[in-house]
């Protein structure tokens, strides 16, 4: 029979450290630890007059971007440059694949730019495993981004925001709302939220925006807004992409803002010190109303600040586990 | 192809599930037809064999594979594919419409029919498309290409979407007495998946294809099976619900017959972890809890036959992330091991294993073959059921997209026998160059 590992196995050398970051899932608790440690070590970079540090000098980052992103990808060119990396954009969704080139064909002309990691976002689960199973060794693979898979980095800043705030995820509940089924961070929050110990995930969307079986996940789930936001200490809005609309998943904006979007009435069953979260970019009255995103709960330009020196800690933890060579 | 054989196999174990025998008899061959069968024969002059020790088995009849000729962006020929058919004991199989150009006009018909003529590993039963084109419009020429020598019609793997044209379908094949072969999936339900939707799809991220896409699609044709008698086979079964469903029409007595594909016997939605590109196959690998009601109804008779749905593929066709990856797995060289694998599993008892790949499918086909008959032309193979090895170590199919290549597996093919001739020895294979294709 065919052997069925973890899906973490390939993102960790030997003796257990991280080489690739393309997923949450599997990861022990130390490891997402480090990589909080590693961030909260990194933010005060950014307030120096020189923000720079020289873990990742002479390694060349590539950010390979097979779907468009602004702010993924500027986070993290600045990431890779405070840590005083060359860093080359290659902005596939205009060239190289469309012109009937490879995957394959199209990694191995970047090998061959002795590259030292690949940022990769691409339109398909599983693309960045894919990358990382057939690169040539030393080379790490960091996923940014895959189909409705998984978005590591967004993940972690969204812990690191969470830890900064509430000081840990002991006896926490976290609500997660709305388009759960399409939302790649929403899989890579679930399990990094239940590795690092939060007493309780939920999901909360109707039926149409939630994945078949997502408990076996390690989430309650609600239908109702009111009753999952109750008693919580985070509430993480989900962004709610317009072409949803067009697909029958939902009938209206307005019916979606009037039923799952956050409001100050709505936030009122939560605790009342607890925080609103929401990975950007806002749809303002469709997920969240201004009062919220602008109001005194909300963290989420925090969210953004922490999301560098996350990548930070990302990135040269795995060009120390390439280099460790184990 | 070499001459008519004449043959004396001798001492093997005989199992024809057609009429469940299972003894150890000399068979003899002569002038190709099965002519005798008895506990210890004499022929002068006949090529004789030792079988002692091998299964001698009726040539095995393989209900779906799908061809590399004419087109299709898939790997090898109709040479090289039927020549690795030959090596796994298959001497029939019936082969799916979705060529390029599809299988609507008698021309492609010819083409294949000279070709597999020509090559002589084994004998292709063709399906002809449903529909012109396999588009879902209009009919394509049922009893034209049936004339020709299709033994069927079918829409391959895409679904006919309009219930009319469907129903039209079916009352035209009832007509003519041409059996109708569905492959039950509803295409809104199933559109962008490549996945069982489940908990493994919504991990990992993957668009899933619920099983009620199959069953609303099975449960309408067997609703349009009852209004019009046509003759109607399911092919490729994937999930519990339409097993419920089938052994429903059986007991009312509906013309209706069905098949699994051998790889949802035994793996299930697990097998994707890693995405694992090798088992992306379609209809998607569901749940552990539909492939044991699978396996219960493949051993109970709900279900009839199981296929290999062979599809050769190159490799850049799975050097892809997995939704972009290619379906389908190049399966007839591990339809019979992986089927002595689940004998060995106490899945099946040997005698119906063989009959799921042997007279099992040739009735849902309609055809007298995969049987051992005295008077009619040998189809058989003789199978060293002794041997483990790596389908590896003898791999002739151009599609290397298989997960089982390095499983150690039993049933070794040293002869087969195609319609009275020679397609298969293993020992001249093993001592000959590589021929041309």
């Amino acid at each position: 029979m065919i052997p069925s590992p973890p899906s973490a196995n390939i993102q960790l050398t030997a003796d257990g450290r991280l080489k690739h970051f393309l997923s949450i899932e599997g990861l022990p608790r130390s490891l997402l630890e480090e990589i909080l440690d590693g961030a909260a070590s990194f933010v005060g970079v950014g307030d120096r007059a020189i923000k720079k540090v020289p873990l990742l000098r002479g390694k060349t980052v590539v950010n390979l971007f097979f779907e468009a992103s602004t702010r993924t990808r500027s986070t993290f060119e600045l990431a890779a440059k405070r840590l005083s990396a060359d860093v080359l954009n290659i902005d596939i969704a205009k060239s190289a694949t469309s012109k009937g080139e490879t995957l394959m064909d199209m990694l191995w002309n970047l090998e061959a730019m002795a590259s030292d990691m690949f940022i990769v976002r691409h339109s398909d689960s599983g693309a960045p495993f894919f990358i990382a199973d057939h690169v040539t060794p030393n080379v790490a693979v960091i996923n940014a981004g895959d189909g409705r898979h998984a978005h590591p980095t967004q993940a972690m800043l969204d812990m690191y925001t969470i830890r900064h705030y509430k000081g840990g995820f002991a006896g926490l509940k976290v609500a997660i709302v709305g388009d759960v089924l399409h939302s790649r961070v929403a899989r890579s929050q679930i399990h990094a939220l239940n590795i690092l110990g939060a007493e309780e995930v939920r999901v909360i969307g109707p039926k149409t925006l939630l994945p078949k079986d997502i408990e076996s996940l390690g989430v309650t789930v609600y239908t109702d807004l009111a009753q999952g936001l109750r008693d919580v200490d985070v509430v993480i809005a989900l962004r709610l992409q317009k072409e949803r609309m067009d697909s029958a998943l939902l009938p209206s904006e307005s019916e979606f803002f009037r039923l799952y979007g956050l409001n100050n009435e709505r936030l009122k069953t939560a605790k009342a010190d607890a925080i609103v979260m929401h990975p950007g970019p806002i749809n303002r009255g469709v997920e969240i109303a201004s009062e919220v995103a602008d109001g005194p709960r909300s963290v989420i330009l925090h969210q953004v600040t922490f999301g560098i020196a996350v990548r930070m800690a990302v990135m040269s933890m795995c060009i120390s586990g390439q280099e460790s060579g184990a | 192809m070499s001459k008519k054989a004449h043959l004396l196999i001798r001492k093997g174990r005989v199992i024809d599930p057609n009429n469940g025998r299972d003894e150890v008899l000399d068979l003899l061959v002569e002038n190709g037809r099965l002519t005798r069968m008895a506990a210890s024969l004499d022929a002068p002059g006949a090529q004789i064999i030792n079988a002692e020790g091998l299964l001698v088995l009726p040539g095995l009849v393989d209900s779906c594979v799908h061809l590399s000729e004419p087109g299709a962006g898939r790997s090898g020929s109709i040479t090289s594919e039927t020549r690795a058919a030959a090596s796994a004991g298959i001497t029939h199989l019936c082969s799916q419409p979705d060529t390029y150009p599809v299988v609507d006009s008698t021309a492609v018909v010819r083409l294949i029919r000279e070709r597999a003529g020509q090559a002589g590993f084994a004998k292709i039963l063709p399906l002809a498309a449903m529909t012109q084109g396999l588009e879902g419009r209009q009919l394509a020429e049922m009893v034209t290409l049936k004339e020709a020598g299709c033994i069927g019609v079918s829409n391959g793997s895409k679904p006919v979407q309009d219930t009319l044209v469907l129903k039209r379908c079916f009352e035209y094949a009832a007509t003519f007495g041409i059996p109708v072969m569905l492959r039950p999936q509803d295409e809104a339900l199933s559109v962008g998946g490549c996945a069982h939707d489940g908990a493994v799809a919504s991990r990992l991220g993957l668009i899933g294809i619920p099983a009620v896409a199959e069953t609303i699609a099975l449960s309408r044709a067997l609703l349009l099976c009852e209004a019009t008698s046509a003759r109607l086979h399911i092919q490729q079964v994937s999930c519990a619900a339409s097993v419920a469903l089938i052994r429903d029409a059986k007991l009312r007595g509906l013309a209706v017959s069905a098949d699994v594909c051998i790889h949802h016997l035994l793996l299930d939605e697990s097998a994707l972890e890693n995405y694992r590109s090798d088992c992306h196959i379609q209809p998607p690998l569901r749940s552990q809890h539909d492939r044991e009601a699978l396996l219960a109804a493949a051993a109970d008779g709900t279900i009839d036959a199981v296929c290999s749905q062979h599809i050769a593929l190159g490799t850049s066709s799975k050097q892809a992330p997995f939704p972009a990856s290619k379906a389908g797995i190049s399966g007839v060289e591990t339809l019979l091991p992986l089927m002595l694998d689940l004998v060995e599993q106490k899945a099946f008892t040997l005698m119906r294993a063989i009959e799921l790949i042997t007279s099992g499918p040739a009735h849902c086909l309609g055809r007298q073959v995969g049987h051992l008959e005295i008077g009619r032309p040998a189809s058989l193979c003789l199978v060293d059921p002794r041997v483990q090895r790596t389908p590896a170590q003898q791999w002739l199919s151009a599609g290397k997209n298989s997960p089982w290549l390095h499983t150690r597996l039993y049933g070794m093919v040293n002869l087969t026998v195609c319609e009275g001739k020679i397609s298969w020895d293993r020992e001249l294979h093993n001592n000959a160059p590589e021929p041309a294709q």
